[in-house]
């Protein structure tokens, strides 16, 4: 076979490709850098998908938002409403790769590699974000809880395509944090991260939600640990038990980056923090999004 | 299957032909003959080949060169006007930022980008953009001199 290379300039372009079995690419941070790294050769027919301009922008409206599969790390970092009212999100974009990586690396790429370790995916599951689909025979919605099947996996045919991810609103008085246990501040991969989003009414948690990532073959959520921080006040020990149920919650790999059981003690560290994080923002506390908030002009965010 | 397409590098347009898996990097290097940005790693760790890429930052190693077609692309070379080094590049000789000079390329593109964005970043926002640009000489410490100075000489 030939290699062969194409640029779409529409959705209907790109899935008339990826129908005579194109592999669709973005931002290539991920597809790109895997060849490179001999994890899977570049594929023989390539869609370049960059440059439909559908594809592109975050759109915020009453119900939520609606980000375009080829919005950057970069452009949902700098973006007043995700740091104000999705902010895990923002947490998670901040410190993908490194300013390189954030501003050619997309969303729509970090969710369709369905990497157990990526960032962005513990704040979509936990906000309750689907992934709009587009095929030759139509549109479907899949919510993030049922996407990602496995470690690069996913219930998206290869004949499909992301087109975008609707992200509904929060309620007020919800606050949510991405913590993610690293060796380096920028160019890395989670070891272990946790992303928690509680909702307030009153003085106790009226709902929450918490998810792992790097410490199962998926991202997923541990309905436990949510079940011991609703209906509590938020004080610290139901925060300890509930950094303790999502460490029991989790089934960790040995690997290069840290063993199963350091990956589970560090579980319940980094709940911890990630739950204490979500409780100070839903209680209007300012808690800094990482990477240095001053790094991204016209933020408004006070300099230190 | 070879494709026609156009690069733009350093204002300048290239008719090439390229592979669909050949890099950008590769492309400026081997077909247009303009070997500042360098390859350490070939796959997105050190930045030794960064470019700026319609203005923003490029591991360019590990980017395809036909997605850049129509683009315009930004290299080490294209810096300078003329003879006239940039502030960025005199502050980075002055302040012992250079040593065996490989990083240097990427280096200048990485704090370029970064210095656009925020005409006088702090020492953390100068160390975080510089975090995808892996230096084995120099230990880091003349180089973010270098850059906060040249921002504030050119504030
Ligand atoms: C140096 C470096 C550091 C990194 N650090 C991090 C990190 O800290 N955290 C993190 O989470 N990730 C990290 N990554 C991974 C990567 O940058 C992100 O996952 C990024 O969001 C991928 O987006 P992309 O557009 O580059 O994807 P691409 O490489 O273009 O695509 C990735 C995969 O998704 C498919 N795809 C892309 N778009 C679509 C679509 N719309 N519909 C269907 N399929 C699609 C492609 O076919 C491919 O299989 C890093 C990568 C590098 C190189
Ligand atoms: S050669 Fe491209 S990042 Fe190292
Ligand atoms: S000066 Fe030698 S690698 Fe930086």
């Amino acid at each position: 076979m030939t290699r062969t290379f194409t640029t779409a300039a529409t959705v209907e372009d790109a899935i008339e490709a990826l129908g005579s079995g194109a592999r669709p690419i973005a931002g290539g941070t991920d597809l790109v850098v895997g060849a490179r790294q001999g994890k899977a050769s570049l594929p023989e027919a390539i869609v370049a998908i960059d440059r439909i301009a559908s594809l592109g922008g975050i759109v915020e409206g009453e119900d939520g938002l609606r980000l375009g599969a080829l919005v950057t790390h970069e452009e949902i970092v700098a973006n007043d409403v995700v740091r104000a009212r999705f902010t895990a999100l923002a947490d998670a974009s901040a410190i993908v790769g490194s300013h390189a990586t954030r501003a050619h690396g997309t969303i729509g790429g970090n969710v369709m590699n369905a990497s157990p370790a990526m960032d962005t995916g513990g704040p979509l599951l936990c906000f309750d974000a689907s992934a709009r689909i587009r095929s030759t025979w139509g549109e479907r919605e899949v919510p993030l809880d049922q996407l990602w099947t496995g470690p690069g996996t996913t219930a998206v045919d290869p004949r499909e395509l992301l087109v975008g991810i609707d992200v509904p609103a929060p309620i007020p008085a919800t606050g949510s944090s991405y913590v993610r246990l690293e060796y380096r501040r920028q160019m890395e991969i989670a070891v272990v991260g946790v992303t928690a989003v509680v909702r307030l009414d009153g003085g106790s948690i009226a709902d929450a939600r918490v998810a792992i990532t790097a410490l199962a073959p998926t991202i997923r959520r541990v309905p436990d640990a949510e079940a011991v921080l609703i209906g509590s006040d938020g004080a610290a020990d139901g925060i300890a038990a509930a950094a303790r149920a999502t460490a029991a919650g989790s089934s960790p790999i040995d690997d290069v980056r840290g063993s199963a059981a350091y990956r589970a003690a560090m579980a319940e560290v980094i709940a911890g923090r990630a739950i204490s994080a979500a409780l100070a923002r839903a209680r209007g506390e300012h808690v800094e999004i990482p990477a240095s908030s001053s790094t991204y002009a016209g933020l408004g965010g006070a300099r230190a | 299957m070879k494709t026609a397409a156009t690069l733009t590098v350093n204002g300048a347009a290239y008719p090439v032909e390229l592979d669909p898996h050949l890099s950008l990097l590769d492309a400026v290097r081997d077909l247009i003959g303009l070997t500042g940005s360098k390859e350490g790693c070939d796959d997105s760790e050190c930045g030794a080949c960064m470019m700026l890429l319609d203005g923003k930052p490029v591991n360019s190693c590990s980017y395809l060169a036909l997605q850049a077609d129509g683009r315009d692309v930004t290299t080490v070379e294209g810096l300078a006007e003329g003879d006239e080094l940039t502030p960025l590049q005199r502050a980075l000789l002055e302040h012992g930022g250079v040593q065996c000079g490989f990083c240097t390329p990427g280096m200048l593109i990485s704090a370029t980008a970064l210095l656009r964005e925020h005409p006088d970043p702090s020492e953390e926002d100068v160390r975080i953009a510089l975090s995808g640009n892996l230096c084995r000489c120099t230990g880091y410490d003349g180089i973010v001199r270098a850059v906060r100075s040249a921002a504030r000489s050119s504030a």
